[in-house]
């Protein structure tokens, strides 16, 4: 279990990015990875007074705040309207609805975690990133960049046209995926989102996908995978063309 | 670092530390009742209810419960009576020790939807694990109970 | 023989302490104990084998809010075993409370007492040690002559001779023949081998092991501990602290659960010998992940199996050969293996002519296995079952056919369990019941259901034992309130499967009273007569017949004292529940006065104690079938519907019996399918959380269905036998055969993984 010296609510964004520049001091997300680390943290950085636990709808695009809960993102209506679902998909199977109430979007989405459902489905949306110093970043350029001191802020879901699944394997209901995997289409563009390969969610995009089996293909041939507890590479690779023929097949049905 | 806390209905001050854990703050003020069992935020049996929603108190610091109203099963007894006695008589109880995690969230699903399907529980209740009594015993419980109320 | 209709007996009567436990009471070692009492913390070896060359703990005392901390060499030098088992022990006595040699990656090191866990965790990083890091032996097939000894030491003791030398890794052996076994295999149209092999699997409780230690009032050692075996635990804590039995008192109040984890006295010597050496109270409480790495888990099992049957399905010979994988220490290796052979061949004692069960149990550098329901027939049942199902398959017959064709029946005597006969066996009904139940001829079809996934069933059949016959004792104290009540006093542990209930039912059936009548204390070594702990499955069987024979013997006195109140003879008098009436008479006297009559002036004691034992271990049956949806791209598996019907001769509490059962799938479903155990390169389970060792949630199981079939056990409190192991049987076979059907593929490891299921191709 971690230590903690000192425990700040944040009143502003400017004193949690300041508090954050300190090496020793750390922003707290959902804290479900609390026990599981020994280290030793300065500050402790709440972000909870700072009214980011919101989705905001309009027109245009969803903005989430960091603080958003997994099961905030489970319940919302309108998210899920525009998602199909998806995003109640991505989370459902998360350990369980008290875990949900407290993982938020800013710890998925900072952690850049391989195992991320959430990552997975954000990725295959028109999503960006807020950041603080760092302003607005295309969620997959974010997930490219290397872990900074910056405050992830809001999440920003743009509504252009989309349709979109999500689906993931797992060897046990609630347990970490074995594969995850989102597929959209937004626009003219098929995207594959395919995460817990062990690593973190890659994106493979074409204008030209051909049938489910052959975009299947294509995506495997495309998406490295690792071996690690819960499956080989042979494995994932395999379950790449199987999950993402069938999403294919779903979304050609919507 | 001082608290102020709502706990069972009653204003609560207190001195902790920057990482005392709400699981153990719980414990330390008699709600033993709070039950430690993974370690890892896997099993549910630390559920306790915060601003009424249901959270695993293991992963939660006490001083993010400031200023917030934290229930254990100590202050919703009566709530819980009501439909308790519907799972012991499944004998669903067994030893006891993931019941109170259980009955909190039982409560909160209840709170959130009154009149839910099989699927629904299941659903609902998933990150509360039980070891003895192979889960279906529960869900017939609830079931009684909620055709109790329907009668 | 047909059970008589009962008032309490066959009764799903709520469990005494259901609505203090639904109700959040604190009732737990960790709710009822001082908070002021020291924390006690073990720093555990990372290596697999090592000797502690020096151990420095100069600074780590030095943290605030350390008491003491102990090494190797501070504790006493007398070997001893944790398992909890009558004396003698077949256990070895193998270990110390601290060891110069490490032995698995996990094995204590130092203890640590502090006032704080915080002061407690900062202490045990600044520990110094220096191994010497020894080879390990860390796969058990190798384990047996390999020159890498595990126990090396010159005072290893076995009590018992069980077969076992140290100096070839080897604990226990034995061979056992009967009938002509080579020469009728090859007299067979049909000889099957196969090798099957089961993991290290933890019974995870939801309590990880807590035990508190402090003195009591006359200075003598007081323990209070979630523990199955009181009376064990008090003898082993006197031999490894080297104090006298009379100094000690072991108690256990509520049990969050054990499955047979604490009937090893896994933790309860650290805080015993902290307190002895502070004379403070002292605490521990396991961590999840200490409970996973150090704790008491199955025996690894490899089982080679050769079935000799004809060509219509008569299974004529079987040879079964186990290797156990005891881990580090010896504990439940000796007893185990045992039941890996004996219970599982007799199922098949209907048409068996010869057999042979042989075995080896070996020491390794993994954590030491313990006791976990079932204790090795889940082992082999997993191996005879699949591989009856497979010889089914085989000859193109009906896998349940097959199993009438060949299955003990009632009234056999089984050559292959000690020559006990089957007294009470219905399970020729639990099979058709579980057939006409489960629509198995429907649902055994393999239907394509065209997305991918197919549909079919698969079934097993389980046995188990009552008891372990000619050791077990049970006791039972029944003693009369002035309010004609009763108080029932005993040395089983309920450990939240409800045998304080149950047993509380025998008495109200036999006194005629309600069950709300009798109170129920156990188990405690200074109150409680003796029993030699909740396990083997023998608390309904064993501690319910001592209930019965002491119902009897407190009956008996209950008149005498009345026969003297009406002042006539004792064989005039007959007991009616509530009252004694002098025979063809209208005089009565009440209960409530009889008991008063007993506080006054009273030489016959209103209470009475009876302790039983049995010459034989009756099983009881059970016949599980599943449907499953396997996905055969992802290789998932989806249990759709488990059904069961289970021979315990009658349920004392059919609720609780078909929880017992439920509970009991669920686990087996969990370990068949989704709990797996791997090794780093220490041999230490990496698995050591919850969020790596995957027990089954509710979305997990589908819809779960038991029923039973009465038989009558002549030697069982009211005919019943057992439940509390054989539930945990069926589903891994049953299981593994449905996937075959779906699959064209027999797994013969546990678990069966989706990935393993999606790229195996078809032998």
């Amino acid at each position: 279990m971690i230590t903690i010296q000192n425990y700040v609510r944040a009143q502003s964004l400017e004193e949690a990015w300041q508090l954050n520049q300190n090496k020793r001091n750390r922003i707290l997300g959902g804290m479900l990875w609390l026990r599981l680390g020994s280290g030793a943290v300065g500050t402790a950085i709440d972000l909870c007074d700072l009214g980011l636990d919101a989705i905001e709808e309009t027109d245009e695009q969803f903005s989430i705040g960091a603080m958003v809960t997994l099961r905030d993102l489970e319940l919302h209506a309108g998210l899920n309207t525009y998602t199909h679902h998806a995003v109640a998909d991505a989370v459902k199977d998360i350990v369980g609805v008290q875990f949900r109430n407290m993982a938020t979007v800013g710890g998925s989405i900072w952690g850049r975690f391989g195992f991320s459902d959430v990552l997975t489905v954000f990725l295959a949306l028109d999503t960006y990133v807020q950041l603080y110093q760092g302003g607005i970043v295309p969620l997959r350029e974010f997930i490219e960049m290397k872990k900074d001191r910056d405050l992830l802020v809001r999440l920003i879901v743009k509504k252009s046209p989309c349709r979109i699944t999500y689906t993931s394997m797992r060897n046990q209901r609630t347990d970490f995926p074995v594969l995850a995997c989102a597929v959209s289409c937004i626009g003219n563009e098929y995207r594959a989102s395919i995460g817990a390969r062990p690593s973190q969610a890659t994106l493979t995009c074409t204008d030209n996908p051909g049938s489910p089996a052959e975009f299947a293909a294509f995506v495997a041939e495309h998406t490295p995978t690792g071996g690690n507890l819960r499956g080989s590479a042979a494995y994932r690779t395999h379950l790449i063309r199987v999950l993402t023929e069938r999403c294919m097949t779903e979304l050609g049905g919507m | 670092m001082e608290i102020k806390l709502k706990l069972n209905g009653r204003a609560v001050t207190a001195s902790v530390e920057a990482d005392t854990v709400l699981l153990d703050f719980l414990r330390e003020k008699g709600c033993l009742s709070v039950k430690r069992g993974c370690d890892t935020s896997n099993c549910g049996l630390c559920t306790v209810l915060m601003d009424g929603k249901p959270i695993l108190s293991c992963s939660t610091l006490a001083v993010r419960a400031d200023s917030h109203e934290v229930q254990t099963l100590e202050g919703l007894q009566e709530e819980a009576s009501d439909f308790v006695g519907f799972i012991a008589d499944q004998g669903a109880d067994q030893c006891g020790f993931c019941n109170p995690g259980f009955v909190m969230n039982t409560i909160a699903l209840l709170r959130e939807n009154p009149d839910p399907t099989d699927d629904e529980i299941r659903a609902f209740l998933a990150g509360n694990l039980c070891r003895c009594s192979g889960y279906d015993g529960q869900l017939r419980g609830i079931r009684s109970y909620l055709d109790s109320r329907k009668a | 023989m047909e059970h008589p209709n009962y008032k309490a007996i066959n009764q799903s009567v709520r469990k005494k302490d259901a609505m203090q436990l639904l109700l959040g009471k604190p009732v737990y070692t960790d709710d009822v104990t001082p908070k002021d009492a020291l924390v006690v913390k073990i720093l555990r070896s990372p290596h697999a084998n090592a000797i502690v060359e020096e151990i420095r703990t100069d600074i780590a005392k030095k943290v605030p809010g350390i008491v003491d901390i102990y090494t190797w060499e501070d504790v006493p030098q007398t070997r001893f075993a944790i398992a909890g088992q009558t004396f003698p022990e077949p256990s070895p006595y193998d270990r110390l409370i601290l060891d110069r040699h490490v032995r698995f990656s996990g094995d204590a090191v130092a203890i640590i007492a502090a006032e704080t866990e915080k002061a407690a965790l900062k202490a045990m990083k600044l520990i110094k040690v220096r191994y010497q890091v020894l080879p390990a032996v860390l796969d058990f097939r190798t384990a047996k002559d390999n020159p890498v000894l595990v126990h090396p030491e010159e005072d290893w003791f076995p009590p018992c001779d069980v077969g076992g030398d140290p100096k070839r890794n080897v604990i226990a052996s034995a061979c056992e023949t009967y009938g002509d076994v080579d020469g009728i295999l090859a007299d067979c149209d049909i000889v099957l081998e196969r090798t099957y092999h089961t993991k290290a699997f933890n019974q995870a409780m939801m309590e990880p092991f807590t035990t508190y230690a402090d003195f009591d009032r006359y200075g003598r050692l007081h323990i209070i501990s979630s523990t199955q075996i009181v009376f064990h635990t008090r003898r082993i804590l006197s031999r490894a602290l080297g104090i006298p039995k009379s100094k000690i008192r072991v108690e256990k109040p509520r049990i969050g659960g054990g499955f047979g984890a604490k009937q090893t006295a896994v933790c309860e010597v650290y805080p015993a010998f902290v307190a002895m050496k502070t004379g403070r109270p002292a605490m521990i409480c396991y961590t999840r992940e200490e409970a996973q790495i150090a704790g008491s888990p199955r025996h690894e099992m490899e089982i080679t199996l050769k079935l000799g049957a004809t060509k219509d399905g008569k299974i004529r010979v079987m040879d079964l050969y186990t290797l156990s994988n005891s881990g580090a220490y010896g504990e439940h290796g000796p007893t185990t293996v045992g039941l890996s052979g004996h219970k599982s061949i007799p199922l098949y004692t209907g048409s068996l002519e010869a057999h042979r069960f042989s075995y080896d149990v070996v020491y390794t550098n993994h954590q030491a296995a313990g006791a976990y329901r079932g204790y090795g027939a889940t082992q082999g049942i997993f191996a005879v079952e699949s591989i009856v199902s497979e010889l089914a398959e085989q000859l193109g017959m009906d896998a349940t056919e097959i199993r009438d064709k060949n299955m003990i029946r009632e009234g056999m005597v089984m050559p292959a369990y000690y020559n006990e006969i089957a007294n009470a066996c219905a399970l020729d009904r639990c099979m058709e019941h579980c057939r006409k139940m489960f629509h198995w001829e429907e649902r055994s079809k393999v239907r394509d259901m065209g997305n991918g996934k197919v549909r079919t069933a698969g079934v097993a059949m389980a046995m188990q034992g009552s008891c372990i016959s000619n050791v077990d004792v049970g006791s039972a104290t029944v003693k009369l309130s002035e309010d004609g009540t009763y108080n029932l006093i005993i040395g089983a542990a309920d450990m939240g499967t409800g045998c304080d209930t149950i047993l509380a039912q025998m008495v109200a059936e036999l006194m005629d009273c309600s069950v709300d009548d009798v109170a129920v204390f156990g188990a405690d070594t200074d109150v409680s007569p003796y029993d030699s702990g909740s396990y083997a499955s023998s608390t309904t069987y064993i501690t319910g017949q001592a209930v019965v024979k002491a119902c009897g013997e407190l009956k008996q006195r209950i008149c005498s004292i009345a026969a003297g109140m009406m002042d006539c003879r004792e064989d005039a008098v007959v007991f009616e529940g509530k009252q004694v009436r002098r025979i063809n008479t209208d005089q009565t006297v009440s209960l409530t006065d009889i008991a008063y009559q007993s506080q006054t002036c009273n030489n016959i004691a209103a209470e009475s104690t009876a302790a039983h034992s049995s010459p034989v271990s009756p099983p009881p049956y059970m016949v599980g079938m599943v449907e499953i949806e396997l996905d055969k791209l992802t290789g998932k598996v989806d249990i759709l519907d488990y059904m069961a019907v289970v021979d315990c001769g009658i349920p004392i509490n059919p609720a609780l019996a078909r929880i017992q059962t439920e509970g009991g799938i669920v686990q087996g479903i969990g370990h068949t399918l989704m709990e797996n155990v791997t090794y780093n390169d220490s041999g230490r389970p990496v698995e050591s959380s919850f969020m790596q060792y995957k027990l089954p949630t509710r979305q997990d199981i589908g819809r779960l269905h038991v029923e039973f079939e009465h038989s009558y056990e002549p030697t069982g409190p009211f005919g019943a036998k057992s439940i509390g192991e054989i539930v945990i049987n069926t589903p891994a076979p049953a299981i593994a055969h449905a996937i075959y059907r779906a699959t064209g593929v027999w797994h013969r490891e546990l678990p069966i993984t989706p990935e393993q299921i999606a790229l195996s191709k078809i032998d």
